[in-house]
């Protein structure tokens, strides 16, 4: 996994409250067998005017001229700007990887849904929880400022406005420090794999129907 | 020390390890695996040359993306039309051959959406934890089991590991008492407490939904219940074992038989909040006063009862939700002010993991018995949750009542839920659903999806609009 230590990038707007994770990447684009490439197809029904198809060249669809994403101003963006309830809805990874893929690295909203959240951090993606309010204000001001950056602090935990304004927001160590160092978490697991071994004898002693039933 | 609550009991049970910083290891008893969330957990797997770390805590089945027309389903898998969920189907064939992990073929009579099959093989069984790489996971929290969505690394996490790190959630009741109306069922009561608490409402949270209604309610509608949780916020909805919950697991094929059935009996008695646990938060809903609901957004949340109308988005005095709520009905293509009861529709589907048991589907026939669906629907569909659910709905002669009447009668799959496979919507259509989810697009691009139980997706399909199914005089 990508390491997330500062990221200082274009800001660009998702704004409207409860995006589902259908509406980050439509469900055809599911049946993909890998894990990457689905950057072309992120927010795909309202970025384009057509439907579309999995493995299609998407640089000959016909653009939404009035999806933000679209806009010059916001090419290359790599900070979503979202509102409330981000990535409710189903639990496909492939929501992170889209965003991943297109080069976001984080996400400030003022709340997410609990998989999507929990999620992005395993893809190098930061969620970033920050009052409504806040969110409002740092709304308004990218609306005013064409080319508008944050710079996103991981170490300090720490929201940088161009203004030199910091605003601090809160995330879990454990998560804090995988994304850090860019650790896959499988191998720190495995690495407790004695306390998993007494773990699951005791527990099947206790429930022994728990075992070997499905054979 | 005040007791504990199911949710309590369920984490303490499997906690390997709580950590200073305030996750934790869990222990995961079962994982059910489909096609689409999983190809990229066992690729993963394989390049890391890891192997499934106990093989009879798995057990895999397509439903996603494969056909549900009888005669594409008869030729096989390799006659699966679409090249692209032919190859995922295929991937799934393969790995669960590779590392010899159980898995239901896609034309077994077990094989069916991955939450109905799992209760209804004795996979899933109470006290258990359970993941699974899709949020509706939370319906086999119906069996007193701690069960929620991951994502596909956590789906190779917890294949490499037995484990998942977590934080403990927060604890949530909701409790319905009284006593449901005629006509009103679990996914009315699901609905209605989505409505009141909206679909952030229990974020972080781990809902057990108890009271008199949920007592006297099925296992079917239990589990109903539980796979809506998500829709409310929830990764996990659950509900204490009682008798229902023990009648209806004993003599599945993988449930204990014998001695073990008595021993695990006893222990799963225990799988109830004490009477002085404590919970974070307590929603209250009155069972009688809850009405059929049908949704008119594109969030399930949007939601009034079948006798209202459409409401006015400038009625909403917060601003996020007032424009999501002008958004809302442009997608839709409805005015505010709408009696839901004008509302004409295009097809009906009666299905997903949601609503696809067999008591679902006898209350759908029960509605359509010697009537015709309207001639304005182009479509209507009953696609049964399981081979199994299948043929107990063709023995008791179903199938027969739905054909009369002109609805579709198809093989098992998660189907126009999402509209992976080519059961969808076209742009524009309205559709009375039983299914979960009523996002932009997602039962088809341009797609209108509303909400509703069996019952009343299938008064629905014969009046071409909807229509109170309390008021509804059986022929």
């Amino acid at each position: 996994m990508k390491a997330f230590t500062v990221e200082n990038g274009l800001v660009a707007p998702m704004d409207r409250a409860n995006v589902d994770t259908d509406l980050i990447i439509p469900k055809q684009f599911l049946k993909s067998i890998k894990r990457s490439g689905f950057g072309p197809n992120l927010f795909d029904e309202l970025r384009y005017l057509d439907e579309g198809q999995p493995g299609q060249d998407c640089s000959a669809r016909p653009i939404n001229p009035e999806f933000p994403l679209n806009f010059p101003r916001y090419a290359g963006a790599s900070i979503l700007l979202a509102r409330e309830n981000f990535g409710c809805g189903s639990s496909r990874e492939h929501a992170p990887w889209a965003l991943e893929d297109y080069g976001f690295r984080c996400i400030i909203a003022p709340s997410f849904a609990d998989i999507f959240y929990n999620n992005c951090f395993k893809n190098g993606l930061l969620p970033i929880e920050l009052d409504v309010q806040l969110v409002d204000r740092l709304f308004g001001e990218m609306y005013a400022s064409e080319g508008y950056q944050l710079t996103v602090d991981l170490q300090r935990q720490r929201v940088v406005t161009p203004s030199g304004e910091e605003i601090a927001f809160e995330v879990d160590a454990f998560r804090r420090h995988c994304l850090l160092e860019g650790l896959d978490d499988i191998g720190l697991t495995l690495q407790r794999e004695d306390a998993i071994r007494a773990f699951e004898a005791q527990w099947r002693e206790r429930s022994p129907w728990l075992f070997d039933a499905i054979r | 020390m005040s007791g504990q609550t199911l949710y309590d009991k369920l984490w303490q049970n499997h906690l390997i390890e709580a950590r200073d910083d305030g996750s934790a290891l869990i222990y995961i008893d079962l994982q059910l695996i489909h096609e689409v969330t999983s190809p990229q957990a066992f690729e993963g797997l394989r390049l890391a040359g890891r192997k499934p770390w106990r093989r009879d805590a798995i057990l895999a089945v397509p439903d996603h993306n494969i056909s549900t027309d009888s005669a594409e389903r008869a030729a096989g898998v390799a006659a699966i039309a679409d090249p692209v969920s032919r190859l995922q189907v295929q991937t799934l064939d393969e790995n669960c051959a590779d590392f010899d992990l159980v898995k239901f073929e896609m034309n077994d009579v077990r094989q069916g959406i991955v939450h109905v099959v799992g209760p209804e093989q004795g996979a899933t069984l109470p006290g258990m934890t359970v993941v699974c790489g899709d949020s509706h996971t939370s319906t086999h929290g119906a069996l007193g089991a701690l069960a929620h969505g991951i994502g596909t690394s956590e789906v190779e996490h917890v294949l490499a590991t037995q484990t998942l790190i977590q934080k403990k959630m927060k604890n949530m009741l909701v409790r319905i008492d009284g006593q449901l109306q005629p006509g009103v069922t679990a996914k009315d009561v699901a609905l209605a407490v989505i409505g009141k608490i909206g679909t952030a409402g229990g974020t972080g949270c781990a809902i057990e939904f108890g009271g008199q209604v949920i007592r006297d309610m099925s296992m079917e509608g239990r589990m109903t219940l539980c796979n809506m949780s998500i829709e409310a916020g929830a990764r996990a909805g659950m509900v204490a074992v009682d008798d229902t919950t023990i009648d209806y697991v004993k003599g599945r094929p993988y449930a204990p038989a014998g001695e073990m059935w008595d021993v695990a009996v006893s222990a799963w008695r225990e799988l109830h909040s004490d009477p002085d646990a404590q919970f974070d938060t307590v929603v209250e809903l009155a069972g009688e006063e809850i009405k059929p609901q049908v949704t008119w957004g594109t969030s399930p949340e949007m939601v009034v009862p079948v006798d209202g109308s459409v409401p006015d988005p400038a009625a909403f005095s917060d601003a996020t939700r007032r424009a999501a709520a002008t958004r809302a009905l442009e997608y839709m293509g409805l005015a505010a002010g709408t009696p839901i009861t004008d509302i004409k529709l295009d097809r009906v589907f009666i299905g997903s993991c949601t609503n696809s048991r067999i008591e679902d589907l006898r209350a759908a026939a029960a509605v359509v018995k010697g009537r015709r669906v309207a001639d304005s629907i182009k479509q209507a569909m009953v696609v049964p949750g399981s081979g199994q659910v299948k043929k107990q709905a063709e023995a008791e002669g179903l199938d027969r009542i739905f054909i009369d009447a002109g609805l579709e009668w198809r093989e098992p799959g998660c189907s126009m839920c999402l509209a992976m496979n080519a059961d969808k919507l076209g742009a524009g259509e309205h559709c009375a659903s039983t299914s979960n989810r009523n996002f932009e697009g997602r039962q088809g691009f341009g797609g209108r999806t509303h909400l509703v139980s069996p019952a009343m997706a299938a008064a629905a399909a014969v009046a071409g609009h909807f229509v109170d199914v309390r008021d509804w005089k059986e022929v």
